[in-house]
């Protein structure tokens, strides 16, 4: 029985594995088409978030830096030129300098040490934010 | 409970202990956060698959709860429990319809860890945002859901049966 058996896992972990690979390329696929057609800068809004409450907004199109502090620790933040970046950190990991720039709507950098996170949204989305919560 | 038991936990647990730490040794390269190779997987995997259900259930249980205490803090404990218990469960149900090896078995035990992570990050930072990060980690849970399932495969295959008697 062993060999028929396992010759039956073999067929089953293929398709686990080809499900798993074809949820993954519609994942990216969904992404990409997020992505296209996507809102100028003009129209973009940085969101920082601290521990699930928004805490700042600011324009994608103003170029600004900007500290900022919690009990949890600092980031400075920079945006310039239509993206945003975390420049420095005094996080241990420093995971969030490390993830670069972003400047598209959906993307973000996150300093989990800190419960930091810093998100474009399109200025509509963010609107629709404020009244479901 | 016997002493050859409580021993061959306390082994597993030390084990994995240590592969968590030398986990953190891997310089971050990873720029996404939650991205890992999941080598403490390793003995989770082992107990399933020479020990047994309750044993695996146990010693990650333990695992999670003791890495968290050393090397982590409060936030990571929740991070850890939500993608270990996610995963582990999803390998032992997968195990126990006997209708899938050890590489699927590892790997939907890797995206499951992540998606648990996910999961538990949307409710701590309160936005849905962080589910584009399920793109990223999706393929690394893959990744190292293959690279884990095969050395488990390779590690539990050459394991003395009189290790776990």
């Amino acid at each position: 029985m062993g060999e028929r058996q396992g010759t039956k896992r073999r067929k089953n972990d293929l398709i686990l594995l080809t499900v798993v690979v074809l949820a993954g390329l519609a994942l990216t696929a969904a992404y990409y088409a997020s992505r296209m057609g996507g809102a100028d800068a003009a129209e973009l809004t940085v969101v920082v978030r601290q521990d699930g409450e928004v805490t700042a907004t600011y324009p994608l199109a103003q170029d600004g830096s900007y500290t900022i502090v919690s009990e949890d620790g600092v980031n400075d933040l920079v945006i310039e030129d239509g993206a945003a970046w975390i420049e420095d950190a005094d996080c241990p990991d420093q995971l969030c300098v490390k993830q670069g720039k972003i400047r598209y709507a959906g993307d973000s950098l996150i300093c989990l040490p800190h419960s930091l996170v810093v998100e474009i949204t399109g200025s509509d989305e963010l609107a629709l934010d404020g009244v479901t919560k | 409970m016997g002493a050859r038991r409580v021993a061959r936990y306390g082994l597993l647990i030390a084990l994995a202990m240590v592969l968590s730490y030398a986990e953190t040794l891997i310089p971050a390269f990873f720029a996404v956060p939650g991205m890992k190779l999941g080598l403490t997987n390793l003995v989770v995997m082992i107990a399933l698959y020479r020990m047994g259900s309750r044993d695996a259930i146990i010693i990650n249980l333990l695992r999670i709860v003791l890495v968290s205490m050393t090397f982590g803090n409060g936030f990571s404990l929740l991070y850890s429990l939500a993608g270990g218990l996610l995963s582990g469960a999803v390998m032992l149900l997968l195990k126990r319809t006997g209708r899938f090896g050890m590489m699927a078995v590892s790997v939907a035990g890797g995206i499951a860890h992540n998606v648990g992570q996910i999961l538990m990050a949307m409710l701590l930072l309160g936005t849905k945002q962080i589910a584009y990060y399920l793109l990223v980690l999706w393929w690394s849970g893959l990744a190292a859901g293959l690279v884990i399932g095969l050395v488990s495969y390779e590690i539990t295959k050459r394991l003395p049966d009189s290790l776990f008697q």
